[in-house]
């Protein structure tokens, strides 16, 4: 006997434990089979582009911490680059370096919440979560110490950053470079080889080279998918050419390698920290620029790696002390385009699983 | 002593109790023990939930409850007060009266499979000489409860949540009862109190593959880590039990916990010689082993990541029932076989036992076996 059955449609979020914020997923399901998903998102909508048109160019900065609010210090530093690239700013030698460590930090900490939140969503129960956040805690107590925040940290201005570093923060710093591939090796050995996240993440979800490129995905799932691109090495901003590091890549463009991918990149952004310590000179940490800038008539895009992918903004001046337009370019928004290709025809839980690989913050998404 | 049961067949259904002369006969025995149960498995599920929660937050780095009373070992108790303050919700769409009996049905079987339990020589509420088949029996009747509460509560998580779970159920009760019979046909009884009384070796010595085979089916059948994808609060949020609250939640809570516990104990008669050990009161040697079984299932739940459900299914399958048939076949060889009752001979079937698994495990892990089917085409 034939039982007749047909789809039905479950409403997953925006309150759900796994979607990472306040994101909506209107998925159809045959059973326990994906047959579509409508992602539906604006709940944590703030209207950021739109603020910034009515603020200093300053006062903008404290609106980008709280974009993708696990990785404040690269939104700082992205806008900070668009604001300089508009108006000519230099910044002094010794700020580019405390930039570059903060934000390699701040990937760090990122990348632990992703790795961490991804293997939740797999159903490890909480440990590596807790495992991870262990770590997090230190990253955040360095950066506390530098801006004396622990999310939003405002630290990074334009012409340099805040302030110098206290002197306690280079002896800190260097136990925890010390320390840190010693907990990496923790987490792989907790997992990686896990039979059962094998089962789960590999081959789950694939993300093909091809479909990769062409919904312009960028970060560790462009980077999984086999694509050797980092905006770190494909258009140096900063001083990032002065540093020697690898770009990790995957093979399949799986989640296991999406997984994988992320947890190679927390062991290089370790050698860049370690390679700006040593390098790290004296000297003035932020340029002489005046309280309300009033940049020259034009437009100017910066660009840079951020945890989650390519993070962008669009400024247009017209030679106000606000900015004639704001936009930016989220690599949330533009990664999650690939969701639906990649989860048709898996399970629910697979569904869970593959947007936690993708590794969204609604704060972004919305703006 | 006359049977006090009689069903018709030529057997007697009650075993006469060994030791307990308690004043009054049948009666007070049975209320007794009913007191008894119900006191144990509420205590020993507030030490579940104590160790557990304080178990997994070492694990996790971190302390886990430690403000109520002394190393918070009050926190079970201000979780029931809690749970019991709190309001009792009832979705408006949902069946009212199923959606109020589920927690009852759940909970019930759970205590039940107790009554055949023994606690140390002959104390055990009935020493039923079915008492494995009861156990089997009754098991499975909580699902009933659990599908109920999927149904009522008119939620779609619940509804898959509680249709994973009777999937589960069926397919694992296979497996289960299969690693049971191998136990049986060494032991030559289905009483529990006789199989303990069997076990000058503990059984998991004998039968590694088959502690190995139930220790996980059961997992899977009480819905613990990695097959705790029933209530996986990472996809479906809470499973069966998304829409309950208050006392009702707090009896799915606590069913979850009594039946681990009874499965615990099923283990330990089964396979780690029940009551049986040097210098300890009995009844402590048996909670000890219950404990320890429980706190391997905790740590599991900690360590590994779950299972997803066609993978579930093609484990009890493909690879638990053909080894729990494998083993089956291998226990009757050597039954059949009457290998002399002697320490050395003891000692070449354990290790003869333990090869035997080593090489069943990898050749099904490595080449007969892959977990699960994968993408669907939609």
């Amino acid at each position: 006997m034939a039982l007749k059955t047909e789809p039905f449609v479950l409403n997953m979020g925006p309150v759900h434990p796994s979607t990472h914020g306040v994101f909506r997923m209107r998925t159809t399901l045959d059973g326990e089979v994906v047959v579509d998903i409508e992602p539906i998102f604006g709940y944590l909508h703030r209207g950021v582009e739109k603020l910034a048109e009515q603020r200093t160019y300053t006062g903008i900065i404290p609106l980008t911490d709280r974009l993708d609010y696990i990785s404040s210090m690269n939104n700082n530093l992205a806008y900070c680059l668009a604001v300089e690239k508009l108006a000519g700013i230099k910044v002094p030698e010794r700020a580019e370096y405390l930039r570059v460590i903060m934000a390699e930090l701040q990937r760090i900490a990122a990348f632990l919440i992703a790795v961490g939140a991804f293997l939740n969503d797999c159903g490890a129960f909480f440990t590596p979560f807790m495992y991870m956040f262990r770590e997090r805690e230190k990253i955040v107590d360095l950066l506390e110490m530098v801006s004396g925040q622990r999310l939003t940290y405002n630290y990074i201005r334009v012409g340099g950053v805040s302030q110098d570093i206290p002197e306690e923060f280079l002896p800190a710093l260097r136990t925890f470079v010390a320390q840190m591939p010693g907990f990496i090796d923790e987490y792989d050995r907790l997992l990686m080889q896990n039979e059962i996240l094998l089962a789960r993440a590999k081959g789950v979800g694939i993300l093909t080279r091809e479909q990769a490129i062409n919904c312009a995905a960028s970060g560790p799932v462009l980077r999984a998918s086999g694509v050797k691109w980092d905006i770190r090495q494909a258009d140096p901003y900063s001083i990032y050419d002065r540093f020697e590091f690898d770009i990790p890549t995957g093979t399949v463009g799986d989640c296991y390698d999406r997984y994988r991918v992320r947890v190679a990149e927390m062991r290089q952004s370790l050698r860049i920290i370690q390679q700006a310590m040593t390098q790290l000179p004296p000297g003035p940490v932020k340029a002489a620029v005046p309280h309300l800038i009033r940049p020259p008539v034009g437009e100017a895009y910066a660009h840079l790696e951020a945890p989650k992918g390519e993070l962008g903004f669009y400024l247009v001046s017209d030679n106000s002390i606000a900015p004639y337009r704001c936009h930016i370019r989220p690599p949330s928004l533009i990664n999650l385009t690939a969701l639906r290709d990649m989860v048709r025809g898996w399970k629910v839980a697979d569904l869970i699983v593959i947007f936690g690989s993708i590794d969204i913050t609604v704060g972004e998404i919305d703006r | 002593m006359m049977p006090v049961l009689n069903f018709g067949i030529h057997h007697q259904v009650f075993i006469p109790a060994v030791p307990p002369d308690w004043p009054g006969g049948f009666w007070w025995h049975w209320l007794f023990f009913t007191v008894v149960i119900i006191a144990f498995v509420l205590t020993m599920v507030m030490g579940a939930i104590y160790i557990e929660r304080r178990g997994m937050g070492r694990m996790q780095s971190r302390l886990g409850p430690n403000r109520t009373g002394p190393f918070g070992l009050l926190q079970p108790v201000a979780d029931a007060i809690k749970v019991l303050l709190k309001e009792n919700i009832v979705p408006v769409k949902a069946d009212k009266l199923v959606h109020w009996l589920a927690p009852v049905v759940a909970f019930a079987p759970a205590l039940m499979i107790f009554a055949v339990i023994p606690f140390q020589d002959g104390a055990l509420l009935a020493d039923l000489n079915i008492g494995i088949l009861y156990i089997v029996a009754i098991s499975s009747v909580s699902t009933v409860g659990i599908f109920m509460a999927g149904w009522a509560s008119s939620n779609k998580y619940s509804l898959l949540g509680a249709m994973r779970n009777v999937a589960a159920i069926v397919s694992y009760e296979m497996p289960l009862v299969l690693a049971i019979v191998g136990v049986v046909l060494i032991a030559g009884s289905l009483s529990l109190n006789r199989i303990v009384i069997a076990q000058d070796i503990p059984f998991i010595l004998l039968q590694p593959l088959g502690f190995f085979l139930f220790f996980a089916a059961g997992c899977a059948e009480i819905n613990r880590s990695p097959f705790d994808l029933m209530e996986a609060d990472s996809e479906i949020v809470a499973g069966f039990h998304t829409e309950y609250s208050g006392m009702k939640f707090a009896m799915f809570y606590l069913v979850e916990y009594a039946e681990a516990i009874a499965i615990a104990a099923i283990i330990t008669t089964l396979f780690l010689g029940g009551w049986r050990g040097p210098l300890l009161p009995p009844w402590l040697w048996f909670v000890t082993k219950v404990m320890a079984v429980f706190f391997t299932m905790v740590w599991t739940r900690t360590t590994l990541p779950r299972i997803r459900i066609d993978q579930l299914m093609a484990l009890a399958w493909k690879f638990l029932l053909p080894l729990a048939v494998i083993n089956l076949i291998i226990t009757a060889i050597q039954v059949l076989a009457s290998w002399p009752d002697t320490l050395p001979w003891a000692l070449v079937m354990i290790i003869v036992n333990f090869t035997i698994l080593a090489v069943l495990v990898l050749l099904w892990s490595k080449f007969f076996f892959r977990l699960g089917w994968g993408r669907i085409e939609v």
